[in-house]
């Protein structure tokens, strides 16, 4: 097979953008997990919401209200709908997960299986499975001459927008006092609150950060992917094994392992497509077999 | 579904009330034609099947006046949930204290295969109206089922022949790794050999896929002027969609042909899209003022234009019923007898032939889709370039079925 060094460098981008991707939906899998303890199988309903948010806020909200011509656009959406999305996980937060902290992970992971199973089946219901489609920001329509390729302004957007938002978070969870309370609060509850910080309300909007990182990557993909209830699922498999390679519960371990698999995945595309989706988890066996606790994760 | 019992109970004391004993009863199985609706009620097939084809088989019984020979005609729709084991479950059930005669639809082609043949040991009936695997109609065929729309072969045959005539030689193929996928390129590779065409590689991706961007780069970058997409439903759209982000197959020298693609699959992607495609269809609900008025009923109800599956069961429901007057009973070999003698021609199938194997022969649709500016209302999204002769489209008799040679 024979292939330019032009060609080559198209492929590894379009990897890179997958990594990206995965890198944010990783890292939220990755906070969730390594500082609540829960396996948050809602991640995937939660990326589909902000994706379907988005949707509805360009094209359905205003005739809903009867004003045709009102619409959230994209740039006012990015910032809105993570929110809202964040929102509605802090209140399963609080209603529901929150009973389930002292028990095994596994109640964890059934009840937010089971909640993002109702989540899919509500906009099934609502919004058939076809799905729908959601057109780029005019600013960012259009390809961009990188040399090598046209690679479309919007992808690059969100390469750049994505490894911001990466390696923002990893700053504030590793490198600021709150990150540093955030991390004190899993490890001793107790004490912490001794400190006087209200550590329930701090676990909840923990939750929601992690959240909101996955209704991030939902706007981010909504003009990029068919919006349908079933995104997020597809997605979520790989996102999963992203984490478990990475080490669970390591923020940058998740970041670096999300980008890197979406290269390895591109390339696996170009040299042989057939098992571009079986390499991710044929890489995660390996890794549990050599470091069961991940690349980047500790043994405990 | 009481209203179902109770309506059937009020047809049989009626027809027991007014009936000689020679009617009905005994030309009529159990005093009461029951059709099944078997398809995906929720799940990715459910918006070119689903709710709508039940909807599609009453239009059809409202029209025939809702009995034949005298007995009422039931209809009754469940879920399968795309699996085949549910479905045969279900099919199973329905033959055997359901009444049930004749089951159509079937958009997962496992689950027809899986029922065809209890149906065959049941000595009921079958109809594809959605189902479009050719195992159907080569080595799985069987005596009492009939493809009622169309195949994989008709569809990807009735694109490649429209392309290669306008002198696009070269192709190139995004496949859908599994059965389907393979089958449908399969189909396709040979039309274009055939036609002095050549196939200048394959890529073939993970089903379901999400990014099909490096794909399509591939393909575009292979110089071939047809990118063919051997795929269905969102990994259609998803890799239309990301192509025309990269601009990819938006100029006269590469085009992109989804050899799969329904009227819900463009109404999803959108006529900006989309347009300039073409695509095969075995009906297009704006042809002409038969489909129209089919249309137009079908809309009132659902509020959406009928898909080429869901107007499949308006006539396959129609034309079953037909046969069942035509034949003088409802009994399975004599009704599939009948269907095979008539020529079918309604709102939707036109000049139909039912093949010995199952296949219904018949015209299909070359479409390509329209640019925004011309289309005039929600669903009008076609041009209709050609009306392809179904001995053009459709494959010839395959010796893998029995039935063939018999005749």
């Amino acid at each position: 097979m024979t292939m330019t060094l032009q060609a080559f460098m198209a492929q590894l981008t379009i990897g890179l953008i997958g990594g990206c991707f995965y890198a944010m939906l990783s890292m939220g899998l990755a906070i969730i997990f390594g500082l609540l303890n829960i396996i948050n199988f809602t991640h995937g309903a939660q990326f589909m919401m902000a994706a379907f948010l988005a949707w509805i806020g360009l094209t359905q909200l205003g005739p809903w209200l009867g004003f045709p011509s009102f619409a959230i656009n994209f740039w006012v959406a990015l910032v809105i709908v993570p929110l809202v999305v964040a929102a509605v996980g802090m209140v399963i937060e609080r209603a529901l997960l929150r009973r389930l902290y002292q028990l095994d992970h596994l109640y964890g992971l059934l009840l937010t299986f089971g909640v993002a199973l109702v989540m899919e089946g509500g906009f099934r219901y609502a919004f058939g499975v076809s799905g729908q489609g959601y057109e780029p920001p005019e600013l960012l329509q259009g390809p961009f001459d990188v040399g090598f390729m046209l690679l479309p302004k919007y992808r690059i957007f969100v390469v750049v927008a994505s490894l911001l938002i990466c390696f923002g978070t990893w700053y504030l969870f590793e490198r600021t006092k709150l990150g540093a309370y955030l991390r004190a609060g899993t490890e001793n509850p107790k004490l912490l609150q001794a400190f006087g910080i209200n550590v329930p309300v701090m676990i909840t909007l923990t939750y929601g950060f992690g959240v909101a990182l996955a209704g991030i990557a939902g706007v981010l993909a909504a003009p990029i992917m068919q919006i349908t209830p079933l995104m997020g699922g597809n997605l979520l498999n790989i996102v999963f094994a992203v984490v478990v390679i990475g080490g669970l519960g390591s923020i940058l371990g998740s970041m670096i392992t999300g980008l890197s698999l979406g290269l390895i995945e591109g390339l696996t595309k170009v040299f042989y497509p057939e098992a571009s989706t079986v390499v991710v988890f044929v890489i995660m066996a390996l890794v549990l077999l050599v470091r069961p606790a991940g690349l980047f994760g500790r043994e405990v | 579904m009481q209203k179902h019992l109770l309506a059937g109970a009020f047809g049989v004391s009626l027809a027991a009330l007014m009936a000689s004993p020679s009617l009905a009863a005994d030309k009529i199985s159990d005093n009461v034609v029951k059709i099944g609706i078997l398809n995906d009620l929720s799940g990715i097939y459910s918006d070119f099947t689903g709710k709508g084809s039940a909807v599609a088989a009453q239009i059809a019984i409202d029209e025939i006046g809702g009995k034949v020979l005298g007995a009422p005609i039931e209809l009754i729709a469940a879920d399968h949930q795309n699996k085949p084991d549910i479905a045969a479950n279900l099919a199973r059930e329905w033959f055997d204290q359901g009444k049930v005669d004749m089951i159509a639809d079937f958009p997962t082609s496992s689950t027809a295969l899986a029922v065809m043949e209890i149906a065959k040991q049941k000595n009921r009936i079958t109809m594809l109206s959605a189902g479009v695997a050719m195992a159907a109609i080569t080595d799985k065929c069987s005596p009492l089922n009939a493809q009622w729309m169309v195949n994989t072969y008709a569809l990807a045959a009735g694109t490649a022949k429209a392309l290669l005539k306008e002198g696009k030689k070269s192709w190139y193929f995004v496949t859908a790794d599994y059965t389907f996928g393979h089958s449908l390129e399969k189909d396709a590779a040979a039309v274009v050999e055939a036609d002095g065409g050549k196939v200048l590689g394959t890529s073939r991706h993970p089903f379901p896929g999400g990014d099909f961007s490096s794909f399509m780069l591939k393909a575009q970058s292979s110089g071939a002027q047809v990118i063919a997409l051997a795929n269905a439903g969102s990994d259609t759209i998803n890799s239309i969609k990301q192509a025309a982000e990269y601009g990819i197959g938006r100029n006269d020298k590469q085009v992109i042909a989804p050899l799969l693609a329904y009227i819900t699959d463009v109404k999803s992607l959108g006529l900006a899209k989309a347009q300039d495609m073409y695509l095969t269809e075995a009906f297009y609900w704006d042809f002409d003022d038969r489909s129209r008025a089919f249309a137009e009923k079908y809309f009132a109800k659902m509020n959406r234009m009928p898909s080429a599956s869901q107007a499949a069961v308006y006539s396959a429901t129609l034309s079953y019923l037909k046969a069942i007057d035509g034949a003088g009973t409802d009994e399975a070999g004599a009704v599939m007898a009948k269907l095979r003698t008539m020529t079918i021609d309604d709102a939707v199938i036109r000049n139909g032939k039912l093949r010995a194997d199952g296949a219904l022969v018949h015209d299909m649709l070359l479409l390509q889709v329209k640019k925004p500016a011309e289309s005039k209302r929600d669903w009008d999204f076609y041009n209709v370039k050609a009306v392809l002769k179904g001995d053009d489209v459709f494959p010839k008799p395959s010796d893998a079925c029995p039935l063939n040679k018999a005749g």
